[in-house]
């Protein structure tokens, strides 16, 4: 399971990757494996103001439709349109080619909430010891 | 704790994704993939375990049994070796269960149902069987493989001599690796294909014989879903139920108006004054796809029926879905639009099947 040391993660398995005032946002390879082969990225309009931890879009698989949330408020300032018409990207570049919007970050101390990489290590580590196989299927 | 088939240990040890599907721990699918899957079994060879589903025998004539009273499918000018789709209804002319009977000789019969329903059809039968001697229910002795797609027949040659002799919807009694047993040209994917009824016992060794051909592949129930809505074929519980008549599903051809049969009473007042409500078939115009639940609309953002089932389709590269449009939405509607609380998108209606390619006759 790849994780990058110098991103932040939610609960949720989303990342951010932070550049100045500028957060990347995107799903972990633990979101792409689970999710399965993705089939269509219903992106946010630009512009679209989010708070942190809220539904920001939604992807599905073949066989379900899953929320992705936000990692940070602020403002979406770009979407990665290469996503509509080929979403398999997540499955094969979910932490480069596969970042899925770029979000004007309103409130830096939000970060605080995140996980940093050794943290969400250990969070897919418990979640792996509770693991009773359960399904994404709705 | 839920049911598992003879093959539940082969299921965990190729890695598959287990869920419980109609009270039975069954394989979603394999890991290359729900997409690598439906590859396989439109271009190639796939193997299902289809273990969970029921089957009943049946002894005696059709008409003395009462087994003609329970089906709606005609019994009796069915072939011995042929297979007949139809149904078993309630009262209302509602669907207890969709199901197939096998003609095994002039007085005997196979009837496959399905999993989730077994005990609830057994019940029926048994209700209105006249004499219990006549029935008995084998679904937990017979094991199931379904091995689907174009290259099937050349796939099962080797293992089943004269497979080739079968047609569409037609049956034989073959020797399978020294076990004698049915083999039916029949499936659920819309491409040639075989299922194999099998002594539960001995399942591994013809599930291990079957992959030992490297060009057929495990699919699993998630796969399974995709490709019978891709042909538009129903699903108990979905296109199908208690409250659903086989006429709202669309299926009216697999009634035989001309006997008598349980509900049959209700199901010809509902085809005269027509169905409250009617299935339809419609395709995204993205590549979002329907879910059952969610809702369709007109375009005055009227609710104007429910969604039975959808999915993303591989081979259209499209959302696909069946839906429940009420009577009063039925007569103009060419596109339709569909959703629930969070989104709209736009679809048309499509004919049956969305996937016109199958194999399934060839």
């Amino acid at each position: 399971m790849e994780i990058i040391e110098h991103f932040l993660y939610t609960k949720e398995h989303e990342w951010v990757s932070i550049e100045d005032n500028t957060g990347t946002v995107g799903i972990t390879d633990y979101a792409q494996q689970a999710l399965g082969d993705i089939t269509y990225v219903e992106l946010p309009g630009v512009d679209k103001d989010v708070e942190q931890f809220e539904q920001l879009l939604s992807v599905e698989s073949v066989k379900s439709a899953s929320d992705i949330f936000s990692p940070v408020s602020g403002k979406v300032i770009e979407v990665n349109e290469d996503l509509v018409d080929d979403p398999s990207i997540l499955n094969r570049y979910c932490y480069d080619k596969g970042w899925i919007v770029r979000i004007e970050i309103s409130d830096a101390d939000e970060t605080s909430n995140l996980l940093t990489a050794d943290e969400y290590r250990n969070y897919l580590a418990s979640l792996d010891r509770n693991d009773n196989g359960e399904s994404l299927e709705e | 704790m839920a049911h598992r088939t003879p093959l539940y240990q082969h299921h965990v040890s190729l890695g598959a994704k287990v869920v419980e599907f109609g009270g039975w721990d069954m394989p979603l699918q394999y890991p290359d993939g729900i997409l690598k899957e439906h590859e396989a079994n439109r271009k190639g060879c796939s193997v299902f375990d289809c273990s969970h589903m029921g089957e009943f025998i049946i002894d005696g004539a059709a008409d003395v049994t009462g087994l003609d009273r329970i089906v709606t499918q005609s019994l009796n000018d069915q072939p011995v070796g042929s297979c007949r789709y139809g149904f078993a209804l309630n009262e209302r002319g509602g669907t207890i269960d969709d199901l197939i009977v096998y003609r095994l000789a002039d007085k005997k019969w196979m009837v496959v149902v399905n999993a989730a329903n077994i005990e609830k059809d057994a019940a029926h039968f048994r209700a209105n069987l006249k004499g219990l001697s006549v029935f008995s229910d084998v679904s937990f002795s017979t094991a199931k493989l379904d091995v689907q797609g174009p290259l099937s027949r050349e796939v099962l040659m080797p293992l089943v001599k004269g497979i080739e002799r079968l047609t569409h919807y037609t049956f034989g009694e073959f020797d399978v690796l020294g076990e004698k047993v049915i083999v039916s040209r029949t499936g659920y994917t819309g491409e040639l294909g075989y299922e194999i009824y099998y002594p539960w016992s001995r399942a591994s060794r013809l599930w291990e014989a079957v992959l030992s051909d490297r060009r057929v592949k495990p699919t699993g129930l998630g796969v399974r879903d995709v490709l019978r809505v891709e042909v538009c074929y129903p699903l108990y519980g979905h296109e199908l139920s208690e409250d659903i008549s086989p006429v709202q599903a669309g299926l009216r051809r697999f009634v035989d108006g001309t006997k008598d049969f349980l509900g049959r009473a209700a199901l010809m007042e509902e085809e005269k004054g027509g169905p409250v409500q009617k299935l339809v078939c419609f395709l995204s115009k993205s590549r979002r796809a329907p879910r059952q639940g969610h809702f369709l609309y007109t375009a005055d953002d009227v609710q104007s029926g429910v969604i039975a089932s959808g999915t993303f389709s591989p081979a259209l590269g499209v959302g696909i879905g069946m839906g429940f449009l009420k009577k009063e939405f039925t007569s103009n509607a060419k596109e339709i639009i569909f959703g629930d609380t969070k989104f709209r998108e736009r679809a048309e209606l499509g004919s049956r099947p969305f996937y016109k390619e199958g194999t399934l006759k060839n």
